[in-house]
């Protein structure tokens, strides 16, 4: 009975039509495609995406070049010089990052004592040259400037769980 | 009357074909459109990884594991991390345990439905692929919302993972499994009594029970030709002893059984999800080794000690005490291990992964021989191999 009821379905096409009836029934669901530049999927607070230094409230920048973050760096893309300042403070000089070696591990951000280095919410950096994705110590300060308000937000939400 | 000279044909199969799964190189040697030796070249995605492990604090070579087999993040972690805290002899928090079993069975999803859907175009079925890809998207967002990145995810840690699961993943999750079965049940139907697909797989690729024991098969490869082996269950780790779960088991160790072993491992791996969230107790996720954890941020920045620890831990590091150790997870593709042998300073001697694709590459020959050129293609979709982690 079994052998025949096989037979019966495979004759039939049984697998083929219940096949085409499900891909007719999956044409008319809702589409899972997202209009890319215009949509963009859900990002956490924890995303490891671009690179930003912070600055402090007043203006200051944050990095104080302990250099945790170029020790703690697995594929040794940052380079740090630092010199005391006029006024004594412990500042850097230099402030390297080269986009190209970073594997975005999220270990400079996990080592940084102070909150300077981040890798922030930003993934659209995609560059035409390599020499463009050597970041130095401007560029870093300018991401900082450009998103401190979605990375201080992300860092509030994730501060329960540090 | 002159004789004549039969050479069999040569084929060069890959390294940028799209059925050959990556960098794999085949040389084909052909009767026709029957295989009679397959050889594969390997080596074309070579980073030298477990070199680079030597030459890095213990910490720092978490992040090298996801990029072996980039389709099984952080069951390689896991090898990684266990390894480690056996010779460092540390206790894991429950919650941790019950975190990284949801993880690594989150990962063995993404690994086999990345398997299956290619294995079914390979096959000539694309519509598999469109659907899963859709639930693996998904499921990277899950990763992106416990560790910051969707494929890399850089998790575990030496005594635990990185951080807490996030407020309402769990929920999530669950809202996820379920809306998932369905679906699943559908690409099932569609896929696994389809003809066509039947014909492409059933009966190609057979490997005995024996054959699969001899070649040091492990993981789907080794369970579709009837070997209960799976080290949940053989050697559990993590938390699995205390969690209910079935090892799908094949007959005949042919291609079709080798995708039904897979498919029916993601309804028991739901299952280890569910079971996972619910059984989770609440706690620490870290040990709180001073020595090994470094403190919370608003204790760092508060207290002198916890500074000095959080410097000593990001520069220099864990000191590992001398010895070796093997550990060995099961990753979604088979027996995935690390064998690590410590000198006692912060840096691993030596680092050897074991990785399951590799083991399963070299019996390819095996498999093929006799067989036709297109089902060369799907033994391969059905070995599931990446090259990350063969070439390493």
């Amino acid at each position: 009975m079994l052998a025949l009821d096989r037979v019966a379905r495979s004759f039939l096409w049984q697998e083929l039509i219940t096949g085409f009836g499900l891909t007719l029934k999956y044409m008319f669901k809702r589409k899972a495609t997202l209009n890319y530049p215009y949509e963009k999927g859900p990002l956490s607070p924890r995303f490891r995406g671009e690179h930003a230094l912070r600055r402090y409230p007043n203006g200051e920048e944050r990095c104080i070049a302990c250099k945790l973050c170029e020790a703690v760096c697995p594929a040794q893309a940052i380079t740090i010089e630092s010199e005391a300042r006029a006024d004594g403070s412990r500042r850097t000089t230099r402030y390297d990052i080269d986009m190209t070696k970073c594997i975005y591990c999220g270990f400079c951000e996990e080592a940084c004592p102070v909150d300077a280095i981040v890798e922030g919410p930003n993934f659209e950096f995609a560059a035409e040259t390599r020499e463009e994705l050597f970041y130095n110590k401007n560029k870093l300060l300018a991401n900082g400037d450009r998103w401190e308000r979605e990375i201080a937000q992300n860092l509030a939400a994730d501060a329960p769980y540090r | 009357m002159n004789e004549v000279d039969l050479r069999s044909f040569t084929v060069n199969f890959g390294p940028q074909h799209p059925a050959a799964h990556g960098v794999l190189r085949l040389v084909l040697e052909m009767d026709g459109e029957v295989v009679e030796r397959a050889d594969p070249h390997i080596g074309l995605l070579h980073r030298g990884t477990e070199k680079l492990i030597e030459y890095r604090p213990y910490l720092q070579n978490i992040p090298y594991f996801d990029r072996l087999d980039y389709c099984s993040m952080l069951c390689q972690e896991h090898a990684y991390v266990l390894a480690v805290e056996k010779l460092l002899a540390v206790d894991v928090p429950e919650r941790a345990l019950y975190i990284r079993v949801l993880m690594d069975e989150m990962t063995r999803i993404l690994n086999h439905l990345l398997n299956i859907a290619t294995m079914a175009l390979d096959c000539g079925a694309m519509t598999p692929l469109l659907w899963m890809f859709e639930e693996r998207e998904k499921l990277m967002t899950f990763y992106e919302r416990v560790s910051g990145a969707r494929m890399h995810a850089n998790y575990y840690r030496f005594g635990g993972v990185n951080r807490d699961l996030p407020a309402g993943f769990a929920e999530d999750v669950l809202a996820w499994c379920d809306q998932f079965e369905p679906l699943f049940a559908d690409m099932d139907r569609l896929l696994s009594d389809n003809r066509i697909f039947k014909q492409r797989t059933v009966d190609i690729g057979v490997v005995s029970a024996e054959d699969a024991l001899n070649l040091g098969f492990s993981g789907p490869m080794l369970r579709a030709s009837g070997v209960a082996w799976d080290l949940r269950k053989a050697e559990p780790y993590a938390a699995y002893e205390r969690l209910d779960f079935d090892i799908p088991v094949g007959k005949n160790g042919d291609c079709w059984d080798r995708y039904l072993v897979r498919v029916l491992e993601i309804g028991e791996s739901l299952k280890l999800m569910r079971q996972a969230i619910r059984e989770m107790p609440k706690g620490p996720v870290r040990t709180d080794d001073k020595k090994m954890t470094p403190p919370p941020r608003a204790e760092m920045k508060r207290s002198m000690e916890a500074l000095i620890h959080h410097f000593k831990l990001y520069t220099e590091g864990v000191h590992v005490p001398a010895g070796e150790v093997y550990a060995a997870v099961e990753s979604g593709k088979g027996e995935f291990a690390v064998y690590l042998v410590a000198d006692g300073t912060n840096r691993p001697y030596r680092c050897k992964i074991r990785s399951p694709g590799y083991v399963h590459l070299q019996a390819l020959d095996e498999m093929c021989k006799g067989h036709q050129l297109a089902d060369v293609v799907a033994v391969i979709g059905s070995m599931d191999i990446v090259f990350g982690e063969i070439d390493r």
